[in-house]
Formats: structure tokens, C-alpha cells, sequence
């Protein structure tokens, strides 16, 4: 236990909360506001949710709204449905350990939809708070990390990747096994890089699996086909259990990207790795146009698993009884968005088109306007939620941070709070290579947010520079 | 290689490789017998002709599964809070409106679509502990001390999670009742840490004696090193209401013993019997003075499934922590900080509940009534089920105190329990099959929460609608007469 780091982010945003609070009493600050966007959520962000999705779930919860108030048809209709599929008609029941069967359908459905049509069996989808409760109820499966009998036991593990799966990790006493993304190829994953990486691992671990995270999180990369293709024989060859986490497959917006799923492409591999590779395959309601992230939305996949593995899923997961029936509800709509013709589709178009232009939009400029500032180099965004632009530190700011003990990017966005009331998250929480650093900042902001974030920074790091030339 | 054929050759996650803990795991409440309740539901409904045209699920305490109403301010501000163009419609009462507008104004975004803190939304752990300091006659309770949490059950295996260390003879042995809610057992399983199990009196209405617990601490300091220990109150699946004198006891217990005492409360507002009352484990230790108040570590537990309000599908919880190490603290802080933070509209369920409508509030009168006939129908439904079911020869049932279940002694016929051994189940769990297929009730098994060796339960939720509950109790004391006839 005493092993878990303490995450470098979670001080920053404590700090930034209390500027805020500073702020709004009329406390003496160089910034007269603090932007945070060091969380990937939309609603914190200013991204409103979308007017169905809420209205559903107002009606649900209080179903005297779908006789008394003016909702749209298809919004009595959903209702009706989603309430006939809970125990007496109510979303305060407890659900099976999966979740709803109706919407553990309609989440199949929508799985077979987007793969053109690979066959998707509800019984192999467990509903869960969050998709990080799911990821980490298989990773329980794989092994008991804790036993110190033989090898520990090894997950491979993108660096950069996110804080909360490394903190995961360490939780259940599993290794990280790094393979570094090639940040001069946009963050790529190469193959022979996990190869490099899982041989280096040999002797000193026992590596049981490999957690892919696409589109990437900090990167905002989006991993070709191809890729894909090479990542699932890599597995397969090596029997490694593939975990894939796409919660950000609804945003991939970047010219020439396409977000295709790993399942997707297993299947299209054909036998026998289409039968016989293990994955499991990781969504939320979280990430996409929704940006949910406070109805704990998630669920799992599971991809060709041994029978009696899946028993013994079925078991874990009752131990949480099941999914909050909020977040159940938002993947149900997730799912099943309005479609034309419907009477909340207009209203639903013009609310993801919305946020769409805004991603589209901060997607392309701000890596343009971070490439445009001395001394920092952004790689292009295909997709995700985050950009994770370079910093080139001077040797003395390093020497400094040094000085007063911290990571130089930790310090650097310590310094950028303060002075300039902009939260972002440090390089070091993520894993970079030794002698690099980065900052993660989230685009799913609106336009105007991100003009004045980047505005900040740039005025922040100019100083910055000149201060330790 | 194994000649199990292709599948079994070649998967790389399979029954040898994967965690053993995992496979040591059991869950009664979603166990064999309710997977079979599942199938049954679904075979009624393609037409299967069966002796009965429902199945009753009596095993899981889910109360709006059962009918029980919501209670409708709590479902109004939460309504509120999802889409707030409703604070325009006059049709919401204003206290529903200030409630949300509050909950709100606390949220990322002012929506309950953004990420909290993982300890939870700060003025809801504040309102927290103003409840908690009410309830306990004004002792202090620190927000800082208040983890909201996913249902109680996440709290608890939290806990158990960051008290569960060491090897061999110095692994963490975990005291945990008999009969007991199978969580625990299942945690810790999952965490491969020692269970000791302390036995409650059936003769005495299931209490507590703090002997039994002694006898078990003493045999566990052979093969384990005892830190804490678990007391459900009011009980599950026992339905006693611990005694204040025997809180007492636990809590001297605990402190001889240097144990971290770990009370489940979620049933607090479930007591029905005369003469019986709720005490929180953390009133009592404080009201005993600061040599005890000052050094018991305790975590309280409650949730928004049970009581009165019954919404389990929300997944709303807390623990408070009391006399925990700050190290510690910062562990298990780092240790909520991974799962991100439980479901807001939870969080914001449990606000209401206990922030709930004050006597001069508009929505008072309708709260009260709900609250008041919710809890009257299970105090009547109670006593129902004892007085029924110890009519039936072979059956014992002590006195439904609190809680929502019932969890009376099976007298079987050796045959039947012969017959039982030669299909490889327990005992109760053949009775509670068999039950299931002839009658369409769906019980849980004793086996699935510990007894006695030798002795036979099942667990009865009192939470079917009054009329539906005789029924069921008439088809059950049927199916026991026609069962003990038939194996005699």
C-alpha cells in the first residue's frame, strides 16, 4: 500500500481550487480567474450536456415529468422502455451484475453497428462504474499480483500514459512494463518497441498483458490499422492478454484518421487469431459528445475468453452488485442517440455538431499555436482529448526546479498556476523519456476558453524564457 | 497440454493461469441459485409452462424491485439537478428547487456530468457530518473524515483493501460474524486475507457475546495476525438490533484486542421491534469516554440503498473514519483517488438523505408521510413473516429486529440431506432449489451466508408487497409440509 506515488496532479488542481476560491473572495492574485483544464471532462470544461440524453434522465428518475411536462415523443418513449426494463419500474432497483439486458442489447448492437457487423453477444458485456472499475476487475482476473512467490507479475504500459491506470497498477501490486511511444512519429506505437520492451522485462517479471490505450491519453494519438493488425499478432505470439481502451473512440477528428476497434480488426484477421485472441475491449460514456464522466457510464467487452474465465467474471463482478443505473442509462444513450426523423434529432445534431466544430477547431489550432511558441513543440492531434506538447526547458530553469526538489515540468506548472492561472497536468505524472518534459492540457473546451488558456501560456513561457536565458 | 480440446489449449487467460484468489471467491446473493431464477424468468416468458406464472425474487434486499415506492422529493431534486431547465416548471416545489440549485453550484460545470473530487463533493461530506453530528446528539464529526462511496460495498472492501498486509502467520485475519452479508467474505477472498469467523447466538436472538469473540481472536493468533473487526448492526442476514450494552462490549473488545472496528450501519433506520433501538458504534465509543474515544480506530458505513429510501440502483454510500492514522489516511486517500469518484447523482441522493426536508419546509408533510408508511409497512411485514413462518413445524424463525431479512432455522430430513450429498449441494441449497423450481420463490441458502455446522437456513427478504408476502409465506409453508413428507 505505502508503495502507491502520490499523483503530482491531484496537489495542482487542490491548489487551483483554492486559488479559485481566493479569487472569488477578493483575494490579491496576478490572475484574476484560475482555467483548469488538466481533467479530461467536457461538462467542468463549459461543454453543456445534450439536451436528450438529459431529459431522459430527468424523466426516468421522476416518471410523473413524462404525463405533466412537454417532452418530446421520443423522449416518453425511451422512458417508457428503459422503466419497463428496470425491477419495478424504477432505476433505484439494483440491476443484474452485468447490468440492464436491455441495454446490455442495445450496447451490443451498437458495438456490432460500429464494426460493420461483427457479431457482439450481450452476455460478454458487464456494465460498470466507470470504465476504470472494469479495467480494473480484469486486470484482478489475470493474476495475483501480490504473491511474491515467483516473478512479479507485469503489464506492458504506454509511457506517456495516464495517471489513474499506473496508480492502478500499483494498487494491485502489478509492474509496469514501459514501451515508450515514438514521439517524433506523432506518438506512435511500434512493435518492435514492445518487443524491446517485454524482452527487456524478461527475468525480472512476468509479463501477462498489454493495456493499449486508442485513441491515446495524454498523445492524442490514433493508431492505424495496420498498427493494430501488428499489435494483435505481437499479442498473440507473445500470449499476452490484450486490454484496449478506446473510451475516446468518439473523438477522432484528426485529417486521415479514422478510429477503427480493435475487435474490428481481429475479427478481420480472420482464424484462427479472430477465435483465439484474448481482449478485452474498454468504453465509457465519459468521453464522447456526451462527456457523461459524473454518471459513471463504462463497460467491458470480453473477447474470446475461456468459458470458465468467464464464470469466474461473472462472480467479480457481482461482488459490485452492478453499475450505478445512471451511468447504465447514459450508455443506453450513448448507444442509441436520436436518429433523423426522430423529434429531439434536430436539437441532438445541432448539439454534437456544436462540439464537434469546437474539437474540430482546437484540434487543428492548437497544436499550430503551441508550434508557433519558442521553445515548446506540439505533435499533431488525430483524436483523444488532450494535446501533450514538448517543452524545452533552459538548463538553469532545470537547475532550479532541481534546487527546490521537484520535477522541472512539475514546477513549470506550479509557476503557471500562480502566475497565470492556467492548470495543466506535468509531463512527469505520465512518463516521458529521461530529459524530456511535457504538459497535458484538454481541448474538449470551448473555443474561447482555449483562445485564453493558450493565450496565458504563451505570455507565461515567453517570460518564462527569458527569465533563465 | 491438456487434452481439453482447442479452446482450453490455447488460451493464454484460463482456470490455471488466472488469479486463484479470484476463483476462491463466492457471492450468494448472485449465486447458482439466482442464475437459475434468471433462466426460469426467461423460460416463463418464452411460454414454458411452470406451476407458478412469476418468480419472486425474495433473495436480494432490493425494496423498488418489490414495489416500495421512491420518495418523491428525493427523486425531484435529483430530476432537478439532471436537467435544469425544470427549475422554470411551477410544478416543483421551491425547497426541491434550493436543493438542487445548492447541489449544483457544488458541482464541476454546475452539472452532475463532471468528475468530483474522489472523496466526494465537498459540502455533501459537510452535510454528511452535520447528519451524523445530529444523529449522535451532537459529537463532533469532521468532513475530512467523510469518504462518499460507491453503495456501501466500496467503502467496505476499501477498507479491508488497506488493512490487509503481510505473509503467512503475520497475514491480516479479519473477524467477520457468522452468519454474515457474503461481501465480506467475498473481499476477502479476493485479497487472499484471513477470515475469522465469530459465531452469533441463534438461541438468543442472534446477539453478540463477546466470549465467542475472544475464543475466535484467541485460535487466530495461531496462523494469522488479527486487526479487524466487522460487525453488521442492524444485522444481515439476522435481523438483530445490537444491544448498547453489547456495542459496548465489542468496543472494549476492540480496544483490549487493538482491532479496527469496521461498522456496517446501512440498515440503521430499519429497526421495528419494541424495545429495541439503533446506537451508532460511534456515539456509544465516544459517550464511553476518551480512553476509548481516543485510540478505537472505526469506520462507520451507510448507504442510500436500505432504510426508508430503498435506491440501491443509485449506488450512494459514505464511510467516516474515526482515530485513523494520518499516514493511513493519506494511503487510503491515494487508494479512493484510482476508481476517479462515485456516481454524482449518488452523491447528490445521499445529500438529500440527509439533508431531508425540515418540519417547516413545503415539502415536509409529503416526505414524512412517505418516510413513516415505508417504514411502518416493513415493521408490520416483520412481524408477518416471524409470526407466520414459525408456524410451520420444522421451521424457526427468531424475531425480524431490524433489517429486511428473515433468516429462519430448517429442520431437514436426513433423507433430504442425503439426497442432497449425492448431487453435491448443501443441504438448504437443494431445499431452496427445489423450493425455486415447485414455486417460483427465489431464496438464498444459509450455506451462502455461514451457520453452524450441521444446521440449515435460508434468507428471506420481508420486501414483497404485503399480499404477495402471505402468499409466498403460505406457498413456503406448504412447500415445507409437501418437502418434509416427501424425504421422510
Amino acid at each position: 500500500m505505502r508503495s502507491i506515488k502520490q499523483t503530482e496532479l491531484e496537489p495542482l488542481v487542490r491548489r487551483a481550487n483554492q486559488i479559485k476560491t481566493e479569487v472569488t473572495q477578493g483575494g490579491r492574485k496576478p490572475c484574476k480567474d484560475v482555467i483548469d483544464v488538466s481533467w479530461g471532462d467536457k461538462h467542468r470544461g463549459g461543454v453543456q450536456p445534450l439536451t436528450f440524453v438529459r431529459q431522459v434522465l430527468a424523466a426516468c428518475l421522476y416518471p410523473q415529468l413524462v404525463h405533466s411536462y412537454k417532452l418530446p415523443e421520443d423522449v416518453r418513449q425511451r422512458v417508457q422502455s428503459l422503466l419497463g426494463a428496470c425491477d419495478g419500474g424504477s432505476v433505484g432497483s439494483y440491476t443484474p451484475t452485468g447490468g440492464i439486458s436491455y441495454i446490455q442489447c442495445s450496447v451490443s448492437n451498437f458495438i456490432s453497428r460500429r464494426d460493420g457487423g461483427v457479431p457482439s453477444s450481450p452476455e460478454n458485456i458487464f456494465m460498470t462504474s466507470g470504465s476504470q472499475r472494469s479495467i480494473m476487475q480484469v486486470l484482478k482476473m489475470l493474476a495475483d499480483f501480490h504473491n511474491q512467490a515467483s516473478l512479479p507479475t507485469g503489464v506492458l504500459t504506454a509511457v506517456p500514459t495516464y495517471s489513474s491506470f499506473k496508480m492502478m497498477l500499483q494498487t494491485l501490486g502489478a509492474t509496469v512494463v514501459p514501451y515508450y511511444l515514438d514521439e517524433e512519429q506523432g506518438w506512435a506505437m511500434e512493435v518492435e518497441e514492445l518487443r524491446r520492451a517485454l524482452q527487456a522485462s524478461k527475468g525480472i517479471c512476468n509479463t501477462v498483458a498489454l493495456y493499449v490505450i486508442n485513441p491515446g491519453n495524454p498523445t492524442g494519438h490514433v493508431q492505424s490499422r495496420k498498427c493494430i493488425e501488428e499489435v494483435i499478432r505481437f499479442a498473440a505470439e507473445e500470449r499476452l492478454f490484450l486490454m484496449a481502451d478506446e473510451v475516446y473512440q468518439e473523438s477522432v477528428f484528426g485529417e486521415g484518421s479514422e478510429f477503427v476497434s480493435y475487435k474490428k480488426v481481429l475479427s478481420e484477421m480472420g482464424p484462427p487469431l479472430s477465435h483465439t485472441v484474448e481482449l478485452a475491449s474498454f468504453h465509457s460514456a465519459s468521453k464522447g459528445f456526451m462527456g457523461e464522466c459524473g454518471l459513471r457510464g463504462g463497460y467491458v467487452e470480453l473477447v474470446n475468453l475461456d468459458p470458465a474465465v468467464m464464470r469466474y467474471a461473472y462472480t467479480i463482478f457481482s461482488t459490485d452488485i452492478c453499475a450505478p443505473v445512471t451511468g447504465q442509462l447514459a450508455l443506453e444513450l450513448m448507444a442509441n442517440p436520436p436518429r433523423p426523423g426522430d423529434p429531439s434529432y434536430p436539437v441532438y445534431a445541432q448539439e454534437t455538431q456544436s462540439i464537434q466544430a469546437m474539437l474540430v477547431h482546437n484540434m487543428n489550432w492548437v497544436p499550430e499555436v503551441l508550434n508557433n511558441i519558442p521553445g515548446i513543440s506540439c505533435q499533431p492531434m488525430m483524436g483523444g482529448a488532450f494535446v501533450f506538447p514538448r517543452l524545452y526547458l533552459p538548463q538553469a530553469a532545470i537547475e532550479k526546479a532541481k534546487v527546490v526538489g521537484m520535477q522541472p515540468d512539475l514546477w513549470y506548472c506550479k509557476r503557471l498556476l500562480e502566475e497565470a492561472g492556467v492548470c495543466v497536468g506535468p509531463g512527469c505524472e505520465y512518463g516521458q523519456k529521461e530529459g524530456t518534459h511535457h504538459i497535458r492540457l484538454c481541448v474538449m473546451t470551448p473555443v474561447e476558453t482555449m483562445e485564453e488558456v493558450l493565450k496565458r501560456l504563451k505570455t507565461f513561457h515567453l517570460h518564462f524564457l527569458k527569465e533563465f536565458s | 497440454m491438456t487434452e481439453n480440446g482447442l479452446g482450453h489449449r490455447e488460451r493464454v487467460l484460463n482456470v490455471d493461469t488466472m488469479n486463484p484468489n479470484v476463483k476462491r471467491i463466492e457471492y450468494a446473493v448472485r449465486g447458482p441459485i439466482v442464475q437459475r431464477a434468471v433462466q426460469i424468468e426467461k423460460e416463463l416468458k418464452e411460454g414454458v409452462k411452470k406451476p407458478f406464472t412469476e418468480v419472486i425474487k425474495a433473495n436480494i434486499g432490493d425494496a423498488h424491485a418489490m414495489g416500495q415506492k421512491p420518495i418523491t422529493f428525493f427523486r425531484q431534486v435529483i430530476a432537478l439537478c439532471v436537467y435544469p431547465d425544470l427549475l422554470e416548471d411551477e410544478k416543483f416545489p421551491e425547497d426541491a428547487k434550493n436543493r438542487a440549485r445548492r447541489i449544483l453550484q457544488a458541482c464541476g460545470g454546475g452539472s452532475l456530468g463532471a468528475y468530483s473530487a474522489s472523496s466526494g463533493i465537498e459540502v455533501i461530506r459537510q452535510d454528511v457530518a452535520k447528519y451524523i453530528e445530529k444523529r449522535d446528539g451532537g459529537i463532533p464529526s469532521n468532513p475530512d473524515n467523510i469518504y462518499l462511496s460507491t453503495g456501501a460495498s466500496d467503502a467496505i472492501a476499501t477498507m479491508l483493501k488497506l488493512l490487509t498486509s503481510g505473509e503467512g502467520k503475520t497475514r491480516t485475519g479479519v473477524m467477520i460474524s457468522i452468519p454474515q452479508y457474503p461481501l465480506y467474505s467475498a473481499a476477502l477472498a479476493e485479497l487472499a486475507a484471513v477470515q475469522i469467523s465469530y459465531y452469533l447466538d441463534e438461541d438468543k436472538c442472534w446477539s453478540l457475546d463477546v466470549n465467542e469473540l475472544r475464543r475466535a481472536v484467541k485460535a487466530a493468533r495461531e496462523h494469522c495476525n488479527p486487526r479487524a473487526l466487522c460487525i453488521i448492526n442492524p444485522g444481515n442476514p439476522t435481523g438483530q438490533v445490537q444491544s448498547r450494552q453489547c456495542i459496548e462490549n465489542v468496543i472494549r473488545f476492540a480496544a483490549e484486542e487493538h482491532l479496527f472496528l469496521m461498522a456496517d450501519e446501512v440498515y440503521q433506520d430499519n429497526v421495528y421491534m419494541e424495545g429495541c433501538q439503533f446506537h451508532s458504534f460511534k456515539k456509544v465509543l465516544f459517550e464511553m469516554g476518551s480512553e476509548y474515544s481516543s485510540v478505537v480506530e472505526l469506520a462507520s458505513f451507510h448507504s442510500t440503498s436500505k432504510c426508508y429510501m430503498g435506491e440501491c440502483g443509485f449506488r450512494g454510500g459514505y464511510m467516516e473514519v474515526i482515530n485513523m492514522d494520518p499516514e493511513v489516511k493519506l494511503q487510503l486517500t491515494k487508494l479512493v483517488s484510482v476508481r476517479l469518484c462515485p456516481s454524482i447523482p449518488g452523491q447528490a441522493l445521499l445529500d438529500l438523505v440527509v439533508n431531508h426536508p425540515q418540519p417547516d419546509e413545503p415539502s415536509y408533510a409529503t416526505f414524512i408521510k412517505e418516510r413513516t408508511a415505508n417504514l411502518h409497512i416493513l415493521s408490520e411485514k416483520a412481524k408477518m413473516t416471524e409470526q407466520v413462518l414459525n408456524t410451520v413445524p420444522g421451521i424457526h424463525c427468531n424475531p425480524v429486529q431490524g433489517a429486511m431479512y428473515t433468516f429462519p432455522r430448517l429442520t431437514l430430513p436426513e433423507k433430504a440431506i442425503n439426497a442432497a450429498k449425492e448431487k453435491e449441494q448443501a443441504p438448504d441449497m437443494f431445499y431452496c432449489m427445489k423450493l425455486l423450481e415447485e414455486t417460483g420463490i427465489c431464496l438464498v441458502p444459509g450455506s451462502g451466508f455461514g451457520q453452524r455446522d450441521g444446521t440449515y437456513h435460508f434468507r428471506m427478504t420481508i420486501l414483497p408487497a404485503t399480499e404477495k408476502l402471505k402468499i409466498v409465506l403460505e406457498k413456503i409453508r406448504e412447500f415445507h409440509k409437501r418437502f418434509t413428507e416427501e424425504f421422510s
